[in-house]
Order: C-alpha cells, then structure tokens, then sequence
C-alpha cells in the first residue's frame, strides 16, 4: 500500500517537472523561430515570478494548512534586497547572470530573516487571527519600505527611516528612495533564469515535502493535536514550511523586480498577496502543478481579454466566479468520480 | 481526481488565453470614428512594426480601471477629441489606441508590448509616473518617440533622448510654488501636507523643500498621509493650526485635498492653500461645494472655464461627448495630440515611416519648435524632454479661476 | 484639550470602521466566510444613496432606505449566485470567490458610475456640538454614526438572541446539518443573513460617506479592509467586540498619527493589532474555542 503511494507521488513531481521543462523548452523553440509576440515575451518572466510564488504560498497554505494574507510582504524584502544588492555589485560582479544569482539569494536570505522574525509571533495563533497577522505583517513591511532610504557611498551603505539623511558624499547615490523606490534597475532577468528558479522552487518544495519533516508538517495540518500527542515539536515543523516558504518567495520577488526598471513598495500590497492566494486556491491547496498553471493563466488572462477594452476587468471577475463555482460544483465532481471509477473497472476487466 | 479536473480545466483555459493572447496583439481597432478601418496592422504574426501608410499609430497607457482610473480616461478621452477633429480635418490621420495599465509598472509594459505588437509609431507614454518611468526605458530602448502628456517625475526622462513631457516636471512645480509664495508674500508660516506613498507628491514636496529653505520661508508643520489612511486629516490639520500656520501647501491629486478643506472647514480653521496642477478638476467635482475651495490657489497650466476660444470649444466637446468637465490631464492629453500634428507636419513625416525614423525627426522637431496649446502659448522643449510653459498662478473666486497676477 | 480633540477624532474615525465591522462580524458569525465583498456593497449603497439625495433629491432618510433596499437585494443575488453553489465547498474557495465579487462590483461602479469621484452630501447636515467655548467640536455626523452603532448593535444582539429568525441562525452557525434535521431552512436563514449584513452596509456606506465625503467605485476597499481588521481586533463573530474593535482601531490610528509619525501611522496600527492578538488570541472579545481532543 505504502509503496502505491509513494509511486504516485513521485510520478506526479515527475510530471509536474517535465511539463514545467517542456514549457520552458517550447516557448524557447516559439521564442527563436519568432513566433512569439512581444506582449506574450513581456510576460514570461513575471509569470515565472508568480509561478514561484504560488507555489512558495502553496507551502504554506496547502502544505502546512495555515492561510497568509500577507505573502507579497517577502516578495517586497526580496525585491528590495535583491536589487539592493544587484546595484551595489554592477562593478564588483561584471557577468549579469552571476550577479542576477547573487541578487536572489540575497533575496531569499533576507526574505528568510524577516520570515523567521515574522514567524516567532505568527504560528502561535490559528485560523483567521493568524490570517490577519500576517496581512498586518505585510502592510507593516509596505510601510518601512516606504519610508525607507539607503544611500552608498565611499564610505559604504547609509540607511536612514522617514527622511533622508543618509548625507550622501560626492559621487554616492541613493538606492532606495523612500516612496520612490528604487530607479533605474537594470533589466537582468531573463526567462531562463525564471525557469530556473522554477525548477529550483519546486525540488525544494517536493523534496522538503517528501522527507520526514514534510510529514510532519501535514500531520501538524490534518491534526495538530495528534502530532503533538506523539512528539512532534510543532513550532520546528511550522517554522520550516514558513521560513522556506518566505525565502522562495523573496527570490521570486527579486526576480520580478529586475524585470523592470522600478520598483516601489506599493506594488505589493494586500492585493499582490490576495492575487497569489488567488493562484493557490484555484489550483489546488497542495497541488503544485495547480498552481503553476493558475498563476500562468490567471496572469495572461486580462492580457488575453484586452479585446473587451471596457469591459476587461469585469470578465475577469465573472471568469474567477465562474471558474470557482465550476471546479466546486458538486454535480460535475460526481459525474467526474463516476468516469474515472468506470475507467478503472474497465482496466480491472481486462 | 478533483485536482487532475482543475488541473485539465486549467489548462485548456491556459491554451485558450495563449490563443486569444497572440489573436489580440494584431486585430483590435481603437477608434470608432477612425475613418481607415483598413489600417490595422498584422502585428500578430509580425513582431517588427510595421506601418501601414494610412495613419499615424499612436499608442499609450493609462489606468482606465482601478483607483487612478480618473486620470487614464480623461487622457483617453481628450486624445480621442483630437483625433477626431484631426482626422475630420483631412490631411495628416491619426490612429489611436489607449491601453489600461492600472497606474502599475507591472501591467503598463504588458500594454506597451500590446501597442508594440499593434504597430504604434508614436507613444504617449503613459499617464501615471512611475509606469511611464518603465515604458520610458522600453520606448527608448525601441527608439520610438514618447510625448507624455502627464507623467511629470524626473525619472521619466532622465537620461533618454525621446522622452518628452507636455506637463510641467515635479521639481519644477516645487521651485515654482515656493517662489510664488515668497514673490507674493502669501504666507509666513507655512505647513505642507504630502502624500507619503507618491511619487507626483514626493518628487513636489522634496523641491519645494528645498527652495522654501533657500528662500527663507518658514515650514512649521510637516505632516503626510498615504492610500490607506487618506480620508481623516484632524490630525494634520490640527498639527498646522496649531504651529500657527497661515498657509498650507498642497503638493496632491484634488480628491483627498477636497477632504481637506472640508474637515478644516469643519473645524473652523481658515488658512490660504496652495496647490500644483493636480488640483485642477476640483471644481467640477460631482456635488462639490465650491465655497470650500474659496481663495485656494493653485499653479496650474488649464483652467476649463477660459475664455480662450479653443478652450471653450474644447471643453464644450468634451462634456458633449463624456458629460463631464475635463481636467488638467485631459487638456494635457489635448495639447500632445495637437503637439503631434505640428511637429509631423513640420517634419514633413509620413504615416508609412518606420518607428525610429519618425523618431529621429519627433526629437529634431521638439527641440527646435514652438507649440501653442491649451495649457500654454508658446511651448518649447530642452534636449532632456522637459517643457517650459508660463505657470499661471490662480486663485478660486466665486468658483472660477482668477489670475493671480 | 487637544488630547481630547484627537480622542474625538479617533472615535469618530472608530465609530466608521465600527458600523462596517458589524456587518462582516454578522456575516462571518453566521455564515462563517469572511465576505470580501463587504466592502463593495458599501460603495454601492453609498452610490444609491448619492443618485436618490442628489439627483432625484429625496429626503437623506429616503435615500438611505432605499440604499437599503437595494443592498439587501444584492446581498440575496450575491448569495443565491455566488455563495450558494459552494455551501459544502472548502471555506478558502468561498473566500476567492468573494473576492470575484468584490472585483466585479468594483469594476461594475467604474463602468455605471464612471471614475470621477462624487462629492457626498452628508445625511445628517454638517453641524456640530461645541462644548468648552468651541474648544472642542463634535460633529453631528459623528455622533449620528456612534449611536447608529449602538443601535444596531443592540439590534442584532437581540435578534439573535431573542427572536425565532435569530435563533435559526445561531443554530445555522453551530451546525447546519442539525439545524437542517430540526425543520430550520438553511438556505432562507443564510439569504436573511446576508440581506441583512447588507442592509447594515448601505447605512455604513451613506455614514462613511457623510464622514468622509468623497465616493468613487474603490471607495469602498480599504475601508473594508480595515473594518475587517477591527473585526478580528474585537474578536470575529462577536457582535458587541466589532464596536468595541472599531473604536479603538480609530483611536490607535489617530493617536499614532498624532503622537508617534503620520507617515507610519499604519505601521503603528497593525503592531498594535498584532501584540494585542498574541496577548488575547481570540481578539477582544472572542470566544475562546477549546479544542476537543
């Protein structure tokens, strides 16, 4: 019994690696023989991000059962450090992939740090306080970004809240502006980097959830009590989903930053967090490929409905409707059941 | 199995916006009264832009949806105005296509790479700063030439030599302002109340700062607010008043400075304020009282109940066609279709010209040549892009501008 | 007496985020979602009540009425159509799809109300109280709006306490199945539910916008945003720590602007949210869960 489950998990990842591969690949092929339009090459690496980001969120909502309003928070220390930190290497570290590398992890790290901190309060409450927690948490980080200044010059790094004093010496310049953001990034993302990071996301997330720590943590989901019960230290298990979750997720958010030219605090707000939320319901709590194919869709979908001008944004929302009241409607679900069930005796028969 | 259905029913739904995707990038018309509905592009299959020879193709982006949506339709709406009166007009026709980027940098280089792939040969830009700071970068990178009409940061041009602005650039309306009230001696105390979260708001209040220093004026209250906390100001307000301000300065779009003066209004606190071209449109606000904005004054290139001719004209059509005064943003918008014309006529241009050759001649033509528009006679440009027009000071009387001069 | 002053500007801040956080605590305390859409509907009804005052100048008490109207058949459509269908759904898929909602009546607004923003005219006059030799203001609307939150406060308590409807609801919130076995129709007592949190909405919508008189079609998001919050602050689903968790929302935020930084005054806000959630994890005046083993 054991073993048939565990087959089936791993050719799912299997699956969902190769189509994320496969993607990957044909848009490539689509990309060289100039198929593609700008619109779709502008999207890529955003997708990518959101890709990323889903299925980071997807760790702590599916995985460890816990809702997060507050996701794009990490996504916005990610941004931040991340190109923080690509501009301060642009001398050091000449090769752009090498130092895109860098600005990730730096990302990710930072993104982990303020995870851990935000952890500590956050996993010691449950259900919507702990949903409301963390959208606190995501307006609070808004707030310091964009209030923040830091400044560089010969004589190295000047932060400064609320004004800036960061006194900046001949030939220094300032990186984060407060409410302007920062400026003038230069555009190292690219695609495959966006892919990378995708395949990188999702071993993590496979790997961590096929270990032992990952059973732990849906045994913390389905019955907190009962994994207490037998020993499991609830706070370590919780803690891990969340502070890889958070890293994951500012490594998408420093990738998404240095696809634009700039970047300021308010582009993540509540709503990033509620559209990447969006992503994991829609895709499946706990179903990583749900995920990658929802962020993908939902973000070309009010791309694909500019034909409807006006009344784009309106479609949207009745698509989102519709599409939820579809994959919940219990008649559909059944005739589904009733079709595999048949397939199978059918295999059974043979 | 629920999962493997959602994961089906995505998918196809995924292969299904593909297709609609790279369907909508070549085949939506723009204009209604377009009179060359031949004159849609292939871009579709064709990535390069290619010109069709009709009409001059004019893109931008602006939030027609969401919280800023205001500001994208006015624009939208006014540019609309002035291609039709152009293309009625015979002689040079223009195309336009206006797509909704929601003030996000994110989604105005989605609509860039739309109007991109349409064939567009002339940008506006956008209209919000911060997501024409991103279509900049890719409009010069394209080398197709960007007239904005109300993008104002400094950002937005730095450093590109086909980045142009029709509306005044942010430090200059903070230098300006406190020139103005030193010059006039409006205030002694002053207190400014900005918008935390806003680059318009920051990139004012920075300059302005730094001038009311050098010239000596008093800043004894400095408070802000951001998106979301701008509907209570008690405190602000009570912060100026109670530092004895006599004059409020307020670098910031009218909607929430019309929340000002009524709740100082209410508290029975009376200063003089001053405001930047944002605070154009409070007037025709909806319901607004115009005895709260009494003796406001403002630096503002447009004032819709001009006298001036083609103001009026302009301003009839407008409410004609939208049931609505226009803004700053729409005269704005009015100003760099017209700005358009003359500088290709000029130039000699021809709708069949390539993107990069029609820009050559645009950053020629802008920096050479003198544009009368709505918002300012005798407009001209500097190679950086910004313009120079008179800012006019007024000031609300009986709930019409008055020059202040 | 400016102390005094802030306090009154708080509270009356307070007393707005307070009418709308009963709404979502009637919804939430019942139908167990969090309606996201709440917020919305706020707008809507504010716009009714605009266009009835306004344009066909009825009376404000008329407008609000029929604002009320309005609301509480959007309430019932919204439920019927989108809430509805997913009853037995998980609770994070009814969450999404009330965010549809909220985009769809947002987006709806922009297109039948266009975006320029709409100057409200307040229900209740602009006059004000003046104690101390007009050193101190409070404005009628302020005081309109906190008694209109007592009142229905009180209202709803003794409705669900006392009254049949209330009671099937109670039972509709402790366990539907049961509810449905005891003769209770579920379906009504839920479309009651809603058409009341909606109905309270136009009220909240006509006050906020008395308050603070601008309207355009996001009006009605941030508002509701942090009306959820004082919801949460007072303990979801309890009818009394929503007016409890508003008033001191307002009163935190106003202090924090007043006495601390208005350019981190949100900041300020959620860390207090957040350090009086981990002392009381229920909020305020939430119940306590004990969980069986």
């Amino acid at each position: 019994m054991k073993k048939i489950k565990w087959s089936k998990t791993t050719g799912k990842n299997t699956m969902t690696y190769g189509l994320v591969i496969l993607a990957y690949v044909v848009l490539q092929l689509f990309g060289a023989a100039g198929l593609m339009s700008s619109s779709l090459k502008g999207m890529l690496i955003p997708i990518c991000a959101y890709v990323a980001m889903a299925i980071s969120l997807n760790l702590t909502v599916g995985v460890l059962g816990e809702l997060s309003l507050g996701h794009a928070g990490f996504m916005s220390v990610g941004a931040f450090c991340g190109t923080s930190t690509a501009i301060l290497l642009q001398n050091a570290v000449p090769s752009a992939p090498l130092r895109l590398a860098i600005s990730l992890v730096m990302g990710a790290l930072f993104a982990a740090v303020v995870g851990f901190l935000i952890g500590i309060p956050v996993l010691r409450l449950r259900g919507d306080y702990l949903a409301i927690v963390t959208l606190a948490f995501g307006e609070i980080i808004k707030s310091i970004f964009n209030n923040l200044y830091l400044g560089v010059d010969s004589h190295g790094l000047h932060v400064s809240l609320l004004s800036d004093r960061t006194n900046l010496a001949e030939g220094g310049s300032l990186i984060i502006g407060g409410p302007m953001g920062i400026g003038g990034i230069q555009k190292i993302a690219t695609f495959t980097a966006g892919f990378v990071l995708i395949m990188v996301t999702l071993v993590v997330v496979f790997n961590l959830v096929n270990s032992r720590a990952g059973r732990a943590i849906m045994a913390i989901r389905d019955n907190r009590i009962a994994a207490e019960s037998i020993g499991l230290n609830i706070t370590k298990y919780k803690m891990m989903a969340f502070v890889t979750s958070a890293a994951l997720a500012g490594a998408a958010g420093a990738l998404f930053a240095m696809n634009y030219s700039t970047v300021v605090a308010n582009k993540f707000d509540f709503n990033t967090s509620i559209l990447v939320l969006v992503f994991v319901v829609l895709g499946g709590q706990g179903n990583m490929l749900g995920s990658i194919i929802a962020a993908a869709a939902l973000t070309i979908l009010p791309e694909a409905l500019r034909e409807y001008a006006d009344y784009r944004m309106l479609v949207y929302a009745i698509i989102l409707i519709l599409v939820m009241l579809a994959t919940n409607n219990p008649t559909l679900k059944s005739w589904l059941d009733r079709l595999k069930s048949g397939r199978r005796k059918a295999k059974e028969a043979i | 199995m629920k999962k493997k259905f959602l994961g089906l029913l995505l998918a196809a739904s995924m292969v299904l916006t593909l297709a609609a995707c790279s369907n909508s990038a070549g085949t939506t018309s723009s204009n209604a009264a377009n009179p060359n509905p031949g004159a849609q592009s292939t871009a579709g299959s064709a990535p390069e832009n290619t010109p069709t020879g009709a009409a001059f193709k004019i893109g931008g982006t602006g939030p027609l949806t969401g919280a800023n949506a205001i500001y994208g339709n006015a624009v939208k709406n006014a540019a609309e105005i002035a291609v039709d009166e152009i293309n009625a007009m015979g002689g040079i026709q223009f195309e336009l296509r206006f797509e909704d980027d929601v003030s996000d940098p994110e989604k105005a280089i989605n609509a860039y790479n739309v109007l991109k792939d349409w064939g567009m040969q002339l940008s506006m830009g956008s209209v919000t700063s911060k997501p024409c700071e991103v279509t900049a970068v890719e409009t010069y990178a394209d080398r197709i030439f960007a007239l904005t009409p109300s993008a104002s940061s400094a950002a937005v041009l730095e450093g590109k030599d086909n980045q142009f602005q029709i509306c005044f650039i942010d430090p200059n309306q903070g230098t300006a302002a406190a020139q103005y009230i030193a010059d006039k001696k409006l205030g002694t105390k002053i207190a400014v109340i900005w918008k935390n979260d806003d680059v318009y708001s920051k990139g004012i209040y920075e300059t302005f700062m730094k001038k009311a220093g050098e010239l000596g004026l008093e800043v004894v209250s400095d408070t802000t607010f951001a998106d979301g906390n701008d509907t209570d100001f008690s405190v602000q307000l009570a912060d100026a008043q109670s530092n004895g301000a006599d004059l409020i300065f307020l670098p910031m779009y009218y909607q929430p400075a019309s929340l000002i003066f009524a709740q100082a209004n209410a508290m029975g606190y009376a200063p003089k304020y001053f405001g930047v071209d944002g605070m154009d449109g409070i007037l025709s606000m909806d319901g607004f009282d115009a005895a709260l904005a009494e003796n406001v004054m403002m630096i503002t290139p447009f004032s819709a109940t001009s006298t001036d001719e083609r103001t009026a004209s302009f301003v009839k059509k407008y409410q004609e066609q939208f049931g609505e005064i226009p803004n700053q943003f729409a005269a704005d918008a009015y100003d760099c279709i017209y700005a358009y014309k003359q500088a290709l006529v000029n130039a000699g241009a021809t709708a069949d010209m390539s993107a990069k050759e029609i820009c050559e001649l645009m950053i020629e033509q802008f920096t050479t040549m003198s544009f009368d528009g709505l918002t300012g006679s005798g407009m001209t440009w500097d190679a950086s892009g910004a313009v120079t027009k008179v800012p006019t000071g007024v000031v609300i009387k009986d709930g019409v501008y008055v020059s202040l001069d | 007496m400016t102390f005094l002053n802030f306090l009154i500007s708080g509270i009356s801040l307070g007393s707005i985020y307070a009418i709308i956080a009963l709404g979502y605590t009637m919804v939430y305390g019942i139908a167990k979602m969090l309606n996201f859409a709440h917020g919305d509907v706020i707008m809507v009804g504010a716009y009714i009540c605009f266009y009835a005052i306004s344009r066909f100048e009825l009376p404000p008490l008329v407008g609000i009425l029929l604002a009320m109207i309005v609301c509480m058949l959007l309430g019932i459509i919204i439920e019927r159509l989108a809430y509805k269908p997913l009853r037995s759904a998980p609770s994070l898929a009814v969450l999404i799809t009330a965010i549809g909602v909220s985009y769809f009546l947002q987006n709806a607004a922009l297109l039948l109300w266009t975006p320029n923003p709409k100057v409200f005219p307040s229900v209740v006059g602009d006059g004000k109280v003046e104690l101390f030799g007009g050193q101190l203001t409070i404005s009628h609307v302020t005081i309109v709006t906190i008694v209109a939150c007592v009142a229905i406060m009180i209202f709803l308590t003794v409705f669900t306490e006392s009254t049949k409807m209330g009671k099937a609801m109670r039972a509709c919130s402790e366990d539907k199945g049961a509810a449905q076995l005891m003769g209770i129709n579920v379906n009504a007592t839920i479309s009651i539910t809603f058409a009341i949190g909606s109905g309270l909405a136009a009220i909240a919508g006509a006050l906020l916008c008395s308050a603070y008189p601008t309207l355009i079609p996001t009006t009605g998001s941030m508002p509701g945003i942090k009306a959820f919050t004082a919801a949460v602050f007072g303990g979801i689903g309890s009818i009394p720590g929503a007016l409890l968790g508003g008033l001191l929302l307002g009163v935190i935020e106003i202090f924090a602007k007043a006495y601390i930084s208005t350019q981190l005054s949100d900041a300020i806000v959620f860390a207090v949210l957040i350090i009086v959630l981990l002392v009381k994890p229920a909020g305020l005046l939430g119940k306590q869960i004990r969980e069986k083993v």
